[in-house]
């Protein structure tokens, strides 16, 4: 059942783990697309605090703040474990419990292969359908990735 | 694929639906076991595993003198395409992030 509602995705870069864990981490701000967010107004600051039971949220420009959910485990620079309990439309629900837990191991000195599960989908039943045409809008996953690709 | 994978996850919208798709992805079922461990009727489990089986995310078959159902793998499947894209893209941001020098004026690192 875990494998049948999980997915897992990996990416190797050219970076230490300690280093890895820190931009996952700390300055999660700086990687995550600008379009995923809860709030009305435009996304200032998105948040991954760094101890277990820290917040992971978004700031908005308007200064209001969103919850995404929990950091769950705190394992500098191994492993992280995060709390996603974002609904299919776009907001915090309390009652929403997903898993996203994150692994760092390092292949070489500055060569880190980070391992993210996102577990517990079978959660998300509900509003996927939702979800799924907000990511497969124009200007969603599909463009974005485009871009990176570009760019790397 | 889009128009039934979305039908798939409306299925999915109704929370006893939800709950019956559920106890099926732990192995095959038949309708009065079913019943037994929900509180809803025989003929109400019925209804749902009608939809379900309408829209691909499960289907029966005989097992000796009863019918049992079971969940579709391909349909779990196209559940989870889904944030496989998600993070997929996610993780392309990050390791473009995690692979630009750490102070943006200092030497910019070639791999």
């Amino acid at each position: 059942m875990t494998t049948q509602t999980a997915v897992r995705q990996a990416v190797t870069v050219s970076a230490s783990r300690e280093r890895a864990f820190e931009v996952f981490t700390r300055e999660f701000n700086r990687w995550w697309p600008r379009s995923h967010k809860i709030g009305p107004a435009a996304l200032a600051e998105a948040v991954i605090e760094g101890r277990e039971g820290g917040r992971w949220y978004e700031r908005d420009v308007d200064g209001s703040e969103c919850e995404w959910g929990r950091v769950l485990v705190w394992e500098p620079p191994a492993r992280l474990v995060l709390a996603w309990q974002i609904s299919g439309e776009w907001a915090y629900d309390a009652d929403l419990h997903t898993e996203v837990e994150v692994s760092f191991v390092a292949e070489a000195p500055e060569r880190t292969r980070v391992e993210l599960e996102h577990r517990g989908l079978d959660a998300f039943g509900e509003k996927m359908d939702d979800m799924r045409r907000s990511f497969d809008s124009p200007g969603g996953w599909t463009g974005i990735l485009k871009d990176f690709a570009a760019a790397v | 694929m889009q128009t039934y994978q979305q039908r798939a996850l409306q299925a999915l919208g109704d929370p006893t639906r939800r709950e019956i798709f559920e106890r099926l992805t732990a192995g095959p079922l038949a309708v009065g076991e079913l019943a037994g461990e929900l509180p809803i009727s025989r003929p109400a489990v019925s209804q749902h595993l009608k939809v379900l089986k309408e829209v691909g995310l499960v289907f029966d078959r005989p097992s000796g003198t009863r019918r049992v159902y079971q969940v579709d793998p391909a349909a779990v499947a196209a559940l989870r395409e889904y944030f496989d894209a998600f993070w997929s893209n996610a993780l392309a941001s990050f390791r473009a992030a995690a692979e630009e020098p750490e102070q943006p004026s200092g030497p910019r690192r070639e791999t």
